[in-house]
């Protein structure tokens, strides 16, 4: 992307990316105008999912670990931002009623790192015990870490220990608060009204565009080509004297890093958080994002990301009223329908498209480079 | 204090019996292929459902009890032989020499595929399973007792498992088997068709799943729905892995010792985090023991 840019005229780039950012900056305002203040909310979403899927893309796409229990870590996050800025604790603990009488409400500067270094901890307590597996091993305990997680969530709700609340959840959390404000306030601004949801737009935004940032430097480094060679070789990866066992262990708690950041987020901007969110179907979405896009390919997962979320919506809009106009009702259900193409779409992808939608740019790519190796590039 | 013990360890063998039908299908494809075929519990879920419908039709036609059982029997093996069939061919074969990650993800595609159409075609109810074998309990001893469905779980599966194991040892399909599982390659140039043999496979597996189903959905409450086949399918797989997979009698001592294990915990530790136990000893032996409690060590299994 960055020599992209460089070969393109320097004063046609700096236009495309003012373009950019004054699209990404309004498009709140288009969102509400196209749909109102639920679509407003679905543009915000998409962006916590870009997080994610930026999150995961470490793990799958630049490490090639299979991470079947990702949202594990968003719900990690999510759960700590609801522990941390709700009275839940003060309601249920003597401890806790008696050194914080109101509950705790933690500001968001000590949420946002705590919540980071919270999911790194259990991506490193997940990666430790599994260092040694490969492939579908390691997706299979990934796999149940994730639903370990979620069944915890559900049984810690009992009335002699009742730390998460049990499927009931937490309510009442408290919203972002930046420098003594509370996101959730709207600000009327010549009589538009700027409602709880722009303001997390702006907030998500800078989060997720740090997030991209954070992962192109990432992909840069040092670090991320021992991923990429991790990825496509371990053993030839270990000989050029890698240290695997650390890179894997930075790839999870990286990985997860995003992941707890997100769920934080989340947490606060709907206010109520319950195992429902943390189901093994989200992690597999997730991974849909990843894969559709393009391993890797930070572009190219962003693009998986927007497509995967707008996708049942865009069904929402789209299918049902047709259905209602050809049969009188709706046959195919929006949720069963998104399924469907989802699963669908994991198969095609990778029997004609392994590489994504998206995917990175080869050497074969571009033009000026004359390629000598025509193997390594076709598809399987 | 015995007797709980004694009724634990003999709900555990039922339990057992049926993971370790199930973890067959896994450990056969594992063994010839090299992948976790993460639609087999999605598979059992069809076969399970499909006898369901059929038995409550012939039913209501007002058929023998019996014969409803093994009519239903056949279509849910029939159904899922083919369906395994397709799944294969569609989804695996042209992916057998993609990097490891291919095939995994088209597995679970598929597996969501599945749960979606089932949910198209019978919606997102539970549906009871007709009683189709009686429930009296038999009782052994004291307060211990048994079923005379927990029997005939057993009973079947000790059947399934013995007619498997005499195919795979015995037979020229099970010679030729062993020989893919081996190496595909060269399988073929000794005169094998492996994908033949793969398509066998995949189906043999499909069928004991679809029984695997059937037995599940009467034990286990006597309820069929369409995310039924996930957790049984996991375990049925931690179960294969247990034993060491690609292993078959692995896969029947590993589906036991998980059944017993679950039992034992459920009923000593936590019922609540009866799903949890499974996990926990997939990971400690895939530390420990990654090859297994019968599979032999190789350099690279894990």
């Amino acid at each position: 992307m960055n020599k992209l840019l460089k070969k393109m005229d320097p004063k046609e780039s700096m236009i495309g990316f003012l373009i950019a950012l004054a699209l990404l900056l309004a498009m709140p305002f288009i969102a509400k105008a196209v749909g109102g203040t639920t679509w407003v909310r679905i543009v915000d979403m998409t962006l916590l999912y870009i997080m994610l899927a930026m999150g995961l893309n470490i793990v799958v796409g630049f490490a090639g670990l299979l991470d079947l229990g990702y949202i594990a870590f968003y719900a990690v996050g999510a759960y700590m931002v609801a522990l941390l800025s709700s009275s839940h604790l003060s309601d249920n603990f003597e401890w806790a009623k008696n050194a914080f009488p109101t509950g705790l409400h933690v500001p968001l500067w000590v949420i946002v790192p705590l919540g980071a270094a919270l999911a790194a901890l259990a991506g490193i307590m997940l990666g430790t015990p599994i260092l040694k597996l490969r492939g579908d091993y390691l997706a299979l305990v990934t796999l149940g870490f994730g639903e370990i997680i979620r069944i915890f969530m559900n049984n810690l709700g009992k009335n002699d220990f009742n730390l998460t609340n049990g499927p009931r959840g937490i309510n009442r959390i408290d919203p972002v608060t930046v420098f003594g404000y509370p996101l959730d306030k709207t600000i009327e601004i010549g009589g538009y009204k700027l409602t709880k949801e722009f303001l997390y737009y702006y907030l998500f935004l800078i989060l997720a565009a740090a997030t991209v940032f954070v992962c192109y430097r990432l992909q840069k480094s040092r670090l991320g080509r021992a991923w990429m060679a991790l990825r496509e070789d371990d053993i030839a990866a270990k000989a050029m004297g890698i240290n695997v066992r650390n890179i894997k262990l930075l790839a999870f708690s990286l990985g997860a890093t995003f992941g707890g950041i997100a769920g934080g987020m989340f947490a606060s901007f709907q206010g109520f958080v319950s195992p429902e969110s943390f189901t093994y179907m989200e992690s597999i979405v997730i991974l849909a994002m990843v894969v559709l896009g393009g391993m890797g390919h930070i572009p190219g997962v962003v693009l998986g990301a927007v497509i995967m979320y707008f996708l049942p919506e865009f069904l929402r809009f789209t299918v049902e009223p047709m259905q209602k106009a050809m049969f009188g009702k709706v046959l195919l259900d929006t949720a069963i329908l998104r399924q469907m193409l989802l699963g669908l779409a994991m198969i095609l992808i990778m029997l004609y498209r392994p590489k994504g939608l998206w995917p990175t740019p080869t050497r074969e790519d571009k033009k000026d480079v004359v390629s000598t190796d025509k193997t390594a590039n076709t598809p399987a | 204090m015995l007797e709980t013990l004694v009724q634990t360890l003999i709900n555990g063998i039922v339990v057992g019996s049926i993971y370790a039908m199930v973890a067959l299908g896994y450990t056969m494809v594992y063994g010839i292929l090299g992948i976790i075929n993460f639609a087999h519990g999605e598979v059992m879920m069809i076969g399970a459902m499909v006898a369901m419908t059929v038995a409550t039709l012939l039913l209501k036609a007002g058929l023998p009890v019996l014969l409803v059982l093994i009519l239903a029997a056949i279509a849910a093996m029939v159904v899922c032989m083919i369906l395994s069939y397709t799944i294969e061919k569609v989804a695996y074969r042209p992916l057998r020499n993609a990097p490891k990650l291919a095939p995994l993800i088209t597995a679970i595609g598929v597996s969501f595929l599945l749960q979606s159409i089932a949910q198209l075609v019978w919606g997102l109810e539970h549906f009871p399973f007709p009683e189709l074998l009686p429930s009296k309990r038999i009782i052994l001893f004291g307060d211990v007792g048994i079923t005379m469905r927990e029997i005939v779980i057993v009973i079947v599966s000790l059947i399934m498992m013995t007619g498997l194991l005499t195919l795979v040892n015995k037979t020229k399909l099970g010679r030729a088997m062993r020989a893919t599982s081996e190496n595909v390659g060269v399988t073929g140039l000794m005169g094998v068709n492996p994908n033949k043999v793969i398509s066998a496979t995949f189906m043999i597996g499909a069928a004991l799943a679809a029984i695997a189903g059937i037995l599940y959905a009467m034990n286990a409450g006597g309820k069929v729905h369409f995310f039924m086949g996930f957790m049984p399918g996991m375990k049925a797989f931690i179960a294969a892995v247990l034993g060491g997979i690609g292993n078959i009698p692995g896969a029947v001592v590993g589906g036991l010792a998980l059944g017993l294990a679950e039992a034992l915990g459920a009923g000593y530790i936590s019922s609540e985090y009866q799903d949890v136990f499974a996990f926990v000893v997939l990971v400690v032996v895939l530390i420990f023991r990654p090859s297994g409690l019968l599979g032999q060590r190789t350099a690279d299994r894990a």
